[in-house]
């Protein structure tokens, strides 16, 4: 255990994301860069989740959680908060992270960045299906850096939201 | 409860310019209602034991959450969360949350660069959690 917590000691200054107690020790397979995974199922977007999700991020603004206000700004209905995507983004990180091929010890996974890039604000009635690229893997010392970008799109096919998101998955040192 | 909100005009801006600053309180609370909005229970945003187990220095606030609340400070000054248009930041320190006092996170917005041509402004976000920035290039771009 001596050399296990010395490990976790040395990676207190990244952000860590994602832990459990599996001890297997793996990097990501690096051949999965490129790789496109399927489609996921529809996610319905509703008015109460993004009230709880916009009360949760600590959001005053009145077109997260007033319809009236949302329409008067123009929008359809209630407008999700800017980083609402992770929601929809997660359904298609659970496929690879899924993978036996990607190979992904999710007990050693870090969160290094996030970017959600907007065609359009999600808004309470979309309809919307995510399609996830591995878009990189690069080794950095023992770790690996694996970018993901998840193309969100609406009912319609056209694209709402990309969400670029880079783990870290920390190798043996 | 409208409030009419009018947008920052383009013309009036100058980089550099401090758009809001405001404090968040981040509670154990917080982290529950987090976890359950987002669907991201990882145990270590709110068991002690799962954290301390596996080496860190306390239950951490998910980076999610700062990600969310940071940009609040943007959202408030435009008045309209449909304008922001790009969003990024870099995790670069964790954000940990006593369990009876929480974490105050202290966020600051500032211009960082203005396109008149598209008509958007980035804002440079600072977040800071005891004396330390959390978070790395965090920019949100607004539409105006």
């Amino acid at each position: 255990m001596g050399a296990h917590e010395s490990v976790h000691k040395k990676v207190t200054s990244l952000f860590v994301e994602t832990i459990n107690m599996r001890k297997t020790r793996r990097v990501v397979n690096i051949n999965v860069q490129g790789k496109k995974y399927a489609r996921t199922a529809v996610y319905s977007v509703g008015r109460e989740k993004i009230r709880e999700f916009a009360h949760a991020v600590k959001s005053s603004n009145p077109v997260n959680f007033d319809v009236f206000a949302a329409q008067t700004a123009g929008y359809a209905d209630l407008v999700a908060p800017p980083t609402f995507a992770v929601v929809v983004q997660e359904r298609s990180l659970a496929t690879v992270l899924a993978d036996p091929e990607a190979d992904i010890d999710f007990s050693r996974v870090v969160h290094g960045d996030q970017r959600f890039v907007h065609v359009r604000p999600i808004v309470a009635g979309d309809e919307l299906t995510s399609e996830l690229t591995v878009a990189s893997v690069k080794t950095l010392g023992a770790h690996s850096m694996v970018t993901f970008e998840t193309q969100i799109f609406d009912e319609t096919g056209a694209l709402v939201c990309t969400a670029i998101s880079t783990l870290v998955v920390r190798g043996d040192e | 409860m409208m409030t009419t909100h009018s947008l920052p005009k383009l013309i009036e801006l100058e980089v550099g310019q401090v758009i809001g600053s405001t404090e968040f309180l981040l509670t154990r609370d917080s982290l529950v209602r987090y976890a359950g909005a987002s669907g991201d229970f990882n145990q270590i945003h709110y068991r002690d034991d799962v954290a301390a187990a596996v080496g860190l220095p306390g239950v951490l606030a998910h980076g999610m959450l700062t990600m969310g609340a940071a940009v609040q400070v943007a959202v408030d000054w435009v008045g309209d969360a449909g304008r922001i248009v790009d969003y990024q930041v870099r995790f670069t320190k964790p954000v940990v949350v006593h369990p009876t006092d929480g974490a105050v996170l202290t966020v600051t917005g500032k211009v960082g660069a203005i396109d008149a041509e598209a008509h958007t402004v980035r804002v440079d976000l600072e977040a800071v959690f005891e004396d330390a920035k959390v978070l790395g290039k965090a920019q949100a771009v607004v539409r105006l």
